[in-house]
């Protein structure tokens, strides 16, 4: 089974973020592959031990992404693609789908994998996007996959504690939902291997593709409070102290 | 403008939070003068369609078919395009559920459209609507705005409009227009099979008046012991936001939030969660919100009535000795 991951860059958890307009200054701060898509990632490896074939990291995104798509390598994917894009930030949910629609194109794969959705934009559509630019059948918010004879057995997490069972033809596009696996670190090995891995740069312009965004963030900012906190100071000993008093005579709630 | 609400039910059993969209297009409509059609799709919903008619809605779109009668991506979409090509509306509304996240963004495609999903609140801004949604784990808010041709579609995130706001018909009742739709079975890939529930959990934290949830700052699980003897002091049953639970540090069970439960405890003490949107959802109604974090920029603290900029490890223990005091 040839199996696409698409991985994207973000910036790293606890990178202090200083807003510019619509976007937030890059230099000064770490990235890493977004959460999310380490378990996709994770399930692509799992699947191809299982059942053979190959695994296509693919990102988008200016140089720095190269170093996502090497830990790909290191964790196990064969060779990677990337996207290179300086401007990647500023494309539309749509309009990103629509080039990574036509790197897959250029590929032979029975499967396209991405995470939920990124802990920056958080737009949450690629993998839905993907499968109705690709006219291929898809599911979301998966928790398990079991290969049958040419299609797929998956669990779908719902709200509120629900599941449900569903059937899929291949070839298909998933959203793996996060937690699904246990995501491997890379090894030494790994890492050493990856080296001579392939990276295949592509261009929006080189897929031929323009796009005519759909939607503009204006601008991002620090959300505005909507309940007063009362912080309470001093040595932790001290704040503890008037925590107590608090939620004893004043929230009532010991 | 002509606005469509998309509503959401599961075997004839309304998803709540469509209200809350309906209220959204009720405000939506008096900032632009504009109208409100509810939509109810699936099979055998017209009871449901006639709930949705006695609101202030201009009209209600009745969809049905036997296709629809269980939720797949692919007939939602072949159904809800052609609805949208014969209404033809310039704001397609849905309430952002795993369902619509599930659908929404491929409907949209298919008509050459974008979608803005995931927001907390509009503006009208002399004319134009800028849409309001949080990115960055909810550590920013943007304002973000459609750049084509109508139509534009939107979901709003749980909790971002009140559902007790929703107006009722002031006089006569909106017409109930069913509209059909062409589907094939052959439209249909995926294939629903039975929903169910994991084993039923041994605890239910949505009966807990007091609840000590723990984040990513606990960084490893033999810190777990902290925060329990503090649940313990304080007599509060522990839980976790997702990544914990994935991590399988906590069982899945004591999860809270948009993929876990929702809770609304007496007290809701959070030792290192940042406040992503995911976990927030879950907790928000809680009535007294008390963060500990290091990070004072830290999303959590927008919701929280008590705040600590600290770090856990050094509050933990100083709260339970503290809490063991106080109880003598």
């Amino acid at each position: 089974m040839n199996i696409i991951v698409c991985v994207k860059q973000v910036p790293a958890k606890d990178a202090p973020l200083a807003i510019a307009g619509n976007w937030i200054k890059e230099s000064d701060i770490g990235f890493e592959m977004n959460e999310p898509d380490t378990y996709a990632l994770e399930e692509a490896l799992r699947l191809k031990e299982k059942h053979g074939g190959e695994v296509i990291a693919l990102s988008m995104g200016p140089e720095r992404v190269k170093q996502t798509i090497k830990e790909a390598l290191a964790k196990g994917a064969d060779r990677g693609i990337h996207i290179a894009d300086d401007n990647f930030a500023q494309l539309d949910p749509l309009g990103s789908a629509m080039v990574l629609t036509a790197a897959i194109a250029t590929q032979k794969c029975d499967l396209v994998l991405t995470g939920l959705q990124s802990d920056d934009h958080g737009f949450g559509q690629t993998g839905v996007l993907l499968a109705g630019l690709l006219n291929l059948p898809h599911a979301t918010l998966i928790m398990q996959i079991e290969v049958l004879d040419g299609r797929l057995k998956l669990k779908r997490e719902l709200e509120a504690g629900w599941f449900q069972w569903l059937e899929c033809p291949l070839p298909a596009v998933l959203s793996i939902q996060s937690g699904i696996n246990k995501v491997r670190y890379a090894t030494l090995k790994g890492i050493m291997a990856a080296k001579k891995k392939e990276i295949a740069v592509v261009t929006r312009e080189s897929l031929g593709v323009s796009i005519e965004p759909t939607q503009k963030i204006e601008k991002i900012y620090v959300p505005t409070k909507t309940k007063k906190t009362e912080f309470l100071t001093g040595t932790p000993k001290e704040a503890a102290a008037k925590l107590v008093e608090k939620l004893k005579f004043e929230a009532r709630v010991i | 403008m002509k606005i469509l609400v998309v509503t959401e039910q599961r075997q004839g059993k309304w998803n709540n939070i469509s209200f809350e969209t309906l209220v959204a297009a009720q405000q939506i409509a008096a900032a632009t003068s504009g109208t409100v059609s509810a939509v109810v799709i699936g099979k055998g919903v017209g009871a449901l369609a006639n709930e949705v008619a006695t609101k202030n809605v201009a009209e209600v779109l009745l969809i049905e078919h036997d296709l629809l009668e269980r939720y797949t991506p692919d007939a939602y979409c072949v159904a809800l395009k052609q609805v949208i090509e014969t209404a033809k509306p310039d704001l397609v509304l849905f309430p952002h559920t795993y369902q619509v996240r599930d659908f929404a963004p491929k409907l949209a495609a298919s008509l050459g459209k974008g979608m803005i999903g995931d927001c907390v609140g509009f503006r009208n801004e002399g004319g134009k609507l800028v849409f309001v949604r949080q990115m960055f784990q909810g550590k920013t808010a943007a304002d973000v705005t459609f750049t084509g041709a109508a139509p534009w579609f939107v979901s709003f995130q749980s909790g971002a409009f009140r559902a007790d706001l929703l107006g009722a018909h002031s006089g006569g009742k909106p017409p109930i227009n069913a509209v059909s739709v062409t589907l094939n079975a052959s439209d249909i890939r995926t294939k629903p099979l039975e929903l169910f529930k994991e084993a039923k959990s041994a605890v239910d934290l949505t009966q807990a008046p007091l609840i000590v949830a723990i984040g990513r700052g606990i960084k490893a699980p033999e810190n777990i012991a902290q925060a329990e003897s503090l649940a313990k002091a304080l007599g509060a049953e522990i839980a976790a936001s997702r990544p914990i639970c994935d991590e399988g540090w906590l069982p899945m069970e004591r999860q809270i939030g948009s993929s876990g439960q929702t809770v609304a405890p007496k007290l809701y003490l959070a030792l290192g969660i940042s406040g992503a949107i995911q976990h927030v959802v879950g907790m928000k109604g809680s009535r007294t919100i008390v963060a500990v974090n290091k990070d004072q920029n830290a999303p959590i603290f927008e919701i929280a009535d008590y705040g600590i900029v600290a770090d856990i490890f050094e509050v933990m223990p100083a709260l339970t000795e503290e809490l063991q005091k106080a109880k003598g």
